[in-house]
């Protein structure tokens, strides 16, 4: 039974896409044949964070529209088995975007894939609205931040009244996923700690992924996070896809490293 | 009856500065007749055992005329028609949705035509024609999962209470009391409609904003020893209070 997810979090800059770059390719890489869709018509990104923005030749809205069909759209990533993406139009706007078109991509990825990604655009308008409609179980992104958490806690309340599992009455297991975690600032008091942040949003967390340069390095040469195992953030972003898939393994919380005196020294002096 | 008129929702001013006179758009709402047989003999009868069941209500009430009913019967003479109803304590002060023949009586009775507005809601214009001041227990309303930023929840005719915690940006709204059993983040404003023995309850305030018949006080008026505590907002007179509970 193929399931969607969306990746969606309210406030932009958050690390939505990076998150469904990296979880559609860690579901990938345990085996399940999964698409990640771009929702974000008019501000394409993800196929950059997927590296297959020199292949783009079709996209949703050309499907949408009948001027495509689904399987010519489809880019299959050369790294990973079983992952194919879904970009989004960089001309059109979010006005594109049809409901029962979605329903029709949505419907006849379903008979094909085991995990459907929808990677959604910032805000709570059409493009957000229906990149979360048809979801089964939705990954909510923030920042340890009050404005993220905020609008995180808006979008926990859209899904729980405005998705199609709210309008038949069914839940829709939600997780908060804490992204850009600098452990320092938070011991510092600059950002939320876990607790705080749990407690306004009040869903289980699934992963907290520390702030990190290998986030940006990957962006930047176009491969998912998720694939630098020596990374920080490529590990914690693993084990978040262990618990998406049912592991039971216990969210730890990053700890500033105490730094040694030699260390602080050296460092004082570089 | 019991509907509500409603013009245009903007406020312009067009006079100048100093002038004798300021010239504004309002919104009000009035109480609309509808008139099926304004020429049965049990017409003015009825209307007044009607009106003895809340007499202080209508007294002097500006009222207007719906005349969709009326159908193709003749225009009554509406002159002799609006001296019988001032007669019994209510002012009539124009009409709505009468046909030509209808509009050229009621010009002739110095009334003028009012657009067509929209219904209030059924319940509300049944407990007007009852007790209007009373609170009517079975519009309590029970919100059992956490109300998110965004979110409004208004009880109707009754208390509300919420379970679960409110988030900052979110709105409980009651014409009776509201309590809240998790953190209390958004706003709440109690007595919508005017009851002043309205009180807000919470096992945690933290709210943005607190109010009681709209005298209300923001976060920053809260009493500083309050904030996170178990405490209840109330009027006493025209002054809100915040206590520990």
């Amino acid at each position: 039974m193929a399931k969607v997810i969306v990746v969606t979090s309210g406030k932009g800059g958050v690390g939505k896409t990076t998150t469904a770059a990296a979880l559609s390719t860690g579901l990938a890489l345990r085996g399940g044949k999964t698409v990640v869709i771009d929702f974000d018509v008019g501000l394409r990104n993800l196929d950059l964070i997927m590296g297959c923005e020199r292949r783009v030749v079709y996209d949703l809205i050309n499907v949408i529209n009948g001027d495509a069909k689904l399987n010519q759209a489809l880019i299959k990533d050369k790294r990973v088995e079983n992952l194919y993406v879904l970009p989004t139009s960089q001309t059109r706007d979010k006005d594109a975007l049809s409901q029962d078109g979605v329903e029709r991509v949505i419907e006849s990825l379903k008979a094909d894939f085991d995990y459907i990604v929808c990677d959604s655009p910032a805000g709570i308008e059409r493009g957000a609205y229906l990149a979360m409609y048809y979801a089964d179980e939705a990954i909510v992104v923030s920042n340890p931040e009050v404005s993220s958490v905020r609008d995180a806690d808006r979008m926990i309340g859209l899904l729980t009244s405005k998705s199609r599992r709210a309008e038949l009455g069914e839940t829709m297991p939600q997780h908060l996923l804490l992204t850009r975690y600098d452990c320092e600032r938070v011991e510092k008091g600059e950002m939320l700690k876990v607790e705080d942040v749990q407690e306004i949003l009040a869903i289980p967390l699934i992963g907290i992924i520390p702030e990190c340069p290998s986030v940006l390095q990957a962006s930047n040469i176009g491969t998912p996070v998720i694939l630098d195992e020596k990374s920080q953030a490529g590990r914690a972003y693993a084990e978040a896809v262990g618990r998406l898939v049912g592991e039971n393994t216990p969210v730890v919380v990053p700890k500033a490293a105490k730094r040694g005196l030699f260390d602080r020294l050296l460092r004082r002096s570089a | 009856m019991g509907t509500e008129e409603r013009p245009p929702e903007h406020v312009s001013s067009l006079t100048e500065e100093g002038a004798p006179f300021q010239l504004r758009a309002t919104s009000l709402t009035l109480l609309t007749l509808k008139l099926v047989d304004p020429a049965a003999p049990e017409f003015f009868p009825r209307l007044a055992t009607m009106l003895s069941l809340a007499p202080g209500f209508y007294r002097n009430a500006p009222i207007v005329l719906d005349l969709s009913a009326t159908g193709a019967k003749p225009p009554c003479d509406l002159v002799a028609f609006c001296a019988s109803l001032r007669e019994l304590g209510i002012t009539p002060v124009g009409v709505q949705r009468a046909n030509a023949a209808w509009e050229r009586a009621a010009n002739a009775a110095h009334l003028p035509a009012f657009p067509a507005g929209r219904a209030a809601a059924a319940q509300a214009a049944q407990s007007v024609a009852g007790t209007p001041a009373a609170r009517v227990a079975s519009g309590t309303r029970i919100v059992a999962e956490p109300v998110r930023s965004g979110r409004q929840i208004y009880a109707h005719k009754g208390d509300l209470i919420v379970l679960g915690p409110v988030s900052h940006g979110a709105e409980l709204l009651a014409d009776g009391h509201i309590h809240v059993y998790g953190p209390l983040r958004g706003r709440a404003l109690a007595g919508m409609s005017g009851d002043k023995s309205a009180r807000i309850f919470c096992r945690a305030m933290e709210a943005e904003l607190v109010s009681v018949t709209g005298v209300y006080m923001v976060n920053e008026q809260l009493d500083s020893g309050l904030i996170g505590k178990p405490a209840q907002i109330f009027l006493d007179g025209d002054r809100l209070v915040q206590r520990p509970l």
